[in-house]
């Protein structure tokens, strides 16, 4: 496949391809999603957590 | 070579301007140590990968395709689907979360705060502060010789010069400038690999047909590649023999899930101020590893059939045995002049980029992390306590670059991945992730997996423990298990990677202790957890 004698190592050759494609979509599609964690939450957040040992 | 003196200056003007710009903008600890939260998606990306990929990734590894061949692309599918989308989406999106939740500033700072451990906290910053010196000093020495070789500059002045540079702008301009250069660095270093395979492929006929090409000369394998288990470059290795285990356990394992745990990474989720960041990051990031790694890999192996093509030998015979000068050979010999000065500067940059985060992150864990919080020695301003921080660490990374020899320093690079990744990695995975981890749980599994780790890289495999020599000095022999009967499992521990043995234990110790201490209290883990 694609020259190379292996089945396998095509399939690493086709999998790293597939897998910078995948990246693209995923951040393609997920562009402007932000997650549930915003900034105004940010500017809430001032406590800091006491450390025990 | 004025030519080359002109460019080199005018890529210094331009990373001094971003590092200028950095420090401009930095006014406080968090700018300092987590750019103030609020980075752009590409530069973060393109820092994340222009750190992840260093020299030696290119140099190193690309001369070890041209050695095993296509086996490697694994490695460079777990770069980017472990590497890049599961460190950004799995790990990544709850480390930002769980960084603000907690207040946290650096990696080992989030670890200590989400098990309220000043212990965790300061260990972890001490195994940063003594291990990375060594792995950057590996990237020193590297670069330092390449401008010994490209620009005629003597050793030690090179050593002295880049030190300087670096110096300049990760001490004034902390995080923000480490980051907007590495942006900087990582788009030369794109422009350049696109060109290096574009070139490569063209010159071969094609994709398909420089395959077929690479297949065709596996009868010209070296012998001893062969008594070794490779079956040809395009053919692979034979299963459970010692290249094999090389090559799967400690190359594509090793590395590929070690990145996961690498401080210097893992702060840069810190760094974005919501989720978008890291999903755009995801594109970007997927994109450049695939043109670094894979372009390394793919035309590491085929610099084999130009190699024979012009001069009847293969890669490794071409570079006169030195796995480290089949790439500088391959761009000099085979590529037009005009691309080796620009690749020679990309180098630079991938070298750059690498050590400015090292030197970073080894400043933040002695100064934040050792001494301010695991010593409790407040008072100081944070700024300028990890300002020392930084300098002491380019100090000591200058010593080791100055005395070790390169045979030593060559194997840093595992032995940083290997020890991150036992120490820190089931500890971040599981703090992520389950609300059950305890406290003790986590010291036992820091503590256990560095232990393990570190035992068997001076003792059991036998790349690190021959260079170290401790093994030999006590024992009279390179590696524990080379006395074993040949091609016994125990003889087979010395080429298998430190993380198939210390890794699981690190992960056993941690659910285990912890299924048996006290849990942390409720409020703490609903704090933890408030935003994921």
């Amino acid at each position: 496949m694609l020259g190379i004698a292996s089945t396998e190592l095509a399939w690493a050759y086709i999998l790293s391809i597939l897998a910078a494609i995948f990246c693209v979509i995923y951040g393609a599609v997920k562009w402007n999603d932000a997650g549930p964690y915003t900034e105004e939450l940010q500017a809430l957040d001032e406590w800091a957590p006491e450390q025990k040992d | 070579m004025a030519v080359k003196i002109i460019l080199a200056l005018a890529y210094l003007v331009v990373v001094f301007w971003l590092g200028y710009k950095g420090w401009r903008e930095t006014r406080e600890a968090s700018d300092y140590m987590l750019a103030g939260r609020k980075m752009n998606p590409f530069v973060m990306a393109m820092s994340y990968g222009a750190t992840f990929i260093s020299t030696s990734a290119i140099i190193g590894f690309g001369g070890a395709a041209a050695l095993f061949g296509f086996p490697l692309l694994w490695l460079t599918f777990l770069n980017i689907f472990v590497g890049i989308f599961i460190a950004m989406v799995f790990f990544g999106k709850r480390t930002r979360r769980m960084g603000v939740s907690l207040d946290a500033h650096t990696f080992p700072e989030l670890l200590g705060r989400r098990y309220q451990s000043r212990f965790v906290q300061g260990f972890a910053g001490l195994v940063i502060f003594l291990f990375i010196p060594v792995y950057a000093a590996a990237v020193l020495i590297g670069i330092s010789r390449m401008l010994e070789v490209g620009l005629g500059i003597d050793y030690t002045t090179a050593l002295l010069l880049f030190t300087a540079i670096l110096a300049v702008y990760v001490i004034t301009g902390g995080l923000k400038a480490v980051m907007y250069t590495d942006a900087f660095q990582g788009s030369l270093m794109f422009v350049m690999m696109v060109i290096l395979v574009v070139f490569t492929y063209a010159k071969l006929g094609g994709i398909t047909e420089a395959h077929q090409a690479l297949t065709d000369l596996a009868p010209h394998m070296p012998a001893k590649l062969k008594a070794g288990g490779l079956m040809g470059w395009t053919q692979g290795a034979r299963f459970g023999t010692p290249l094999w285990l090389v090559i799967y356990t400690t190359i594509v394992y090793g590395v590929g899930i070690g990145v996961l745990a690498q401080p210097q990474l893992a702060v840069r989720f810190m760094t974005v101020k919501s989720d978008r960041e890291l999903n755009r990051g995801v594109l970007f990031g997927g994109i450049f590893i695939i043109a670094m790694t894979g372009v390394a890999f793919v035309v590491g192996a085929l610099s084999n059939v130009i190699f024979f093509r012009q001069t009847g030998k293969v890669a490794i015979a071409a570079a006169g045995g030195n796995m480290d000068k089949i790439i500088p050979t391959y761009v000099t010999d085979i590529m037009p002049d005009w691309f080796g000065i620009l690749f020679l500067l990309a180098m630079f940059a991938a070298a750059m980029s690498t050590l400015s985060s090292q030197y970073h992150v080894g400043g933040t864990s002695l100064g934040r992390d050792l001494y301010e919080k695991g010593l409790d020695a407040s008072g100081g301003n944070t700024v300028t306590i990890t300002r020392v921080g930084v300098a002491v660490t380019i100090l000591v990374t200058l010593i080791w670059g100055l005395v070790l020899p390169g045979s030593v320093i060559a194997r840093a690079t595992a032995f940083f991945f290997g020890l991150c990744a036992a120490a820190f990695l089931p500890m971040y995975l599981l703090g992520l992730y389950w609300k059950g981890m305890t406290r003790a749980g986590a010291i036992a599994s820091l503590v256990g997996g560095f232990c393990t780790s570190f035992f068997y890289l001076l003792f059991v495999h036998t790349k690190e423990s021959a260079a170290i020599g401790l093994c030999k000095a006590i024992f009279g022999v390179d590696s524990l298990a080379m006395n074993a009967a040949k091609g016994s499992w125990v003889w087979l521990l010395q080429y298998t990677d430190p993380n198939i043995i210390a890794l699981p234990v690190s992960f056993i110790l941690a659910v285990v202790v912890s299924l048996f201490t006290p849990k942390l209290e409720e409020a703490h883990i609903q704090r933890c957890w408030r935003h994921l």
